[in-house]
């Protein structure tokens, strides 16, 4: 199935766009990145303080099946536009990772389908990167450690 | 052909590939990247020579250190490397839809 989610990466830019189209209502994708309760669902991380205002800051935090704190991530919000816009910053923690800046826009299209548009500048080319190959590199990693499950078994 | 330059020959390799996920967040020394491992030094040594002659890794000179960097725009040949970045956002936002549906 193709991805509904586009990703451009320019080779010389240090930023990135994320866009993607959803089959609801521009207040409901809205609602999903506003408040808590709902953050927590989709993001499938704990959220500590959200404040969706303008000043307002966010932190998130997520631990593993152990109960260990495995990612810790906050920032602030510096617009907030319902139904409109998001402009904030992104922090990782206790990672090499510098704050990035995100621009998220919001867009009706029909009564019933609207459009994501994230625009994220981060300190470096490199950084973003990076960042970039993250997925790739968990995801190497999960598939040898899946690999190393399976041959356990055999053992 | 030179076997080494196959990059998925590189990434084949359970060590290697751990490599590849620590340079991932950060540019390491070898010798930094060595103490993530049970295996000897020049063990080490030789997959960061294997990842380099692929040119999956860069190094760049700080001082008298050598640091390895992940070189992303080599990365990309190994089957799209932005892809599992996409694919991650794809399944949130699915997600996200999913849920905001129940609230219509």
């Amino acid at each position: 199935m193709e991805l509904k989610t586009k990703i451009n990466a320019e080779k010389d830019k240090q930023e990135l766009m994320i866009t993607r189209e959803f089959d609801l209502p521009v207040e409901l994708l809205f609602k999903a990145y506003a408040e808590a309760d709902i953050v927590e669902q989709w993001m499938g991380t704990k959220v500590l303080k959200l404040e969706s205002k303008k000043y307002g800051s966010y932190q998130f935090e997520t631990s593993n099946a152990q109960g260990n704190v495995v990612f810790k991530a906050n920032g602030v919000i510096h617009e907030f536009v319902p139904n409109q816009k998001i402009t904030r910053t992104f922090e990782m923690e206790n990672t090499p990772f510098a704050t990035q800046l995100e621009f998220l826009e919001f867009e009706k299209l029909t009564e019933n389908t609207c459009k994501l548009n994230i625009h994220i500048i981060y300190k470096s080319l490199a950084l973003r990167d990076q960042m970039l190959a993250l997925p790739f590199a968990q995801g190497l990693n999960m598939a040898h450690n899946r690999l190393q499950d399976v041959v356990n078994q055999l053992k | 052909m030179n076997l080494r330059r196959d990059v998925f020959q590189a990434i084949a390799d359970p060590t290697r590939r751990a490599i590849l996920l620590l340079l991932a967040s950060q540019a390491m020394t070898a010798g930094a990247i060595a103490t993530n491992f049970d295996t000897a030094r020049p063990t080490v040594s030789k997959h960061l020579q294997i990842l380099t002659e692929c040119a999956l890794l860069e190094q760049k000179q700080n001082g008298r250190e050598i640091y390895y960097t992940i070189n992303a725009k080599n990365m990309k040949e190994v089957a799209d490397f932005i892809e599992p970045f996409r694919k991650m956002w794809d399944d949130r936002f699915n997600k996200l839809e999913a849920i905001m549906k129940n609230y219509k």
